[in-house]
């Protein structure tokens, strides 16, 4: 492997503990991201079913009602 | 009230207008955190150069720091939001403090645990009961708290105001975490960074810094948009403008 690979990975022997820094800021924020999409998608997934399921019902109800007089 | 706050201003203040200038924002701002985050991560890991003392640990630097500006930063963002949701009960300062306080407390845990493993490094331990790093551990529980408190209101509008008051009461905490290592003697470190005055670092670590910390200021930009549009969307959503967003898919 590249040897100035190896003495950047190595961070001159912290690399326990400079590389967990890295990574915990990293993932930290990316699960923010994520969760933060994860539930707009399923707010607008719900919503979108509940609106088509009342459309549903709705034409249901107007179909089984007797025609006005 | 109305009376003199600007056109433009009622204007942006409209649901269906913010919802759409704040996925505007979202985006863009999302992109510069990323092309900003790139660079930072560029300049602190390559091209800065290692320390004499403390080697390459004390690269944890240009990622902790930022954070815990945030952590701060955030923080008084939020009280400035609550105290405009609790006088005027404007909607979106209610949104702003609500959807502010996961992001907070992503940077609070971020803060706390690249301290700790910089503390390890340094000090010899992971944790220690010393006046800056228990107030910032009780601001991480501050916005627990405050998520906490805003989740048990069945009315959202009542938990805002709760979550709040919290907040409010919270900012007590803030000027302790920032002059903790001034009035107490504690084992972290003075300030190295001082906006009114001379700053202890060398320019060539300062730039990577200062730039993670536009980054991250980019993100929370970015994220808090997300989570206002989120939240405004749910409030929204027997009106029409939001159903008709919610039939289109976007």
């Amino acid at each position: 492997m590249n040897v100035a690979l190896v003495k950047f990975l190595a961070m001159g022997g912290y690399a326990g503990y400079v590389w967990p820094a890295y990574g915990v800021f990293l993932l930290v924020l990316l699960i923010d991201w994520l969760s933060a999409s994860f539930h707009y998608r399923r707010l607008l997934l719900e919503e979108r079913h509940r609106l088509t399921w009342k459309k549903a019902h709705q034409s249901h109800v107007s179909r089984t009602l007797p025609p006005p007089p | 009230m109305s009376v003199w706050i600007p056109l433009w201003l009622r204007k942006l203040a409209a649901p269906p207008h913010f919802y759409c200038i704040a996925g505007k924002l979202r985006r863009w701002s999302g992109r510069l955190a990323v092309l900003l985050g790139i660079i930072a991560l560029y300049g602190a890991l390559l091209l800065a150069p290692t320390d004499y003392r403390q080697g390459d640990a004390y690269r944890i630097i240009f990622v902790h720091v930022p954070s815990a500006w945030m952590s701060l930063f955030i923080y008084i963002l939020m009280g400035g939001t609550a105290l405009l949701g609790l006088i005027w009960r404007i909607k979106l300062a209610e949104l702003a403090t609500i959807a502010s306080a996961p992001i907070g407390a992503a940077f609070t845990l971020i803060t706390l645990i690249t301290g700790s493993l910089w503390g390890k490094r340094m000090w010899g331990t992971w944790w220690t009961w010393d006046a800056r790093l228990s107030s910032e551990l009780i601001l991480l529980f501050l916005y627990l708290g405050v998520i906490a408190l805003y989740h048990s209101f069945c009315n959202a509008r009542q938990g805002a105001r709760a979550a709040s008051f919290l907040t409010l009461i919270g900012l007590i905490n803030v000027p302790i975490v920032h002059f903790s290592v001034q009035w107490w003697h504690t084992l972290h470190q003075g300030s190295t960074i001082n906006l009114f005055g001379p700053s202890y670092i060398s320019a060539s670590m300062l730039w990577p810094l200062l730039t993670m910390t536009l980054a991250t200021k980019a993100y929370y930009l970015a994220s808090l948009c997300g989570r206002m549009r989120k939240q405004l969307l749910w409030q929204e959503r027997g009106k029409h403008w939001a159903r008709r967003i919610i039939a289109m898919g976007e």
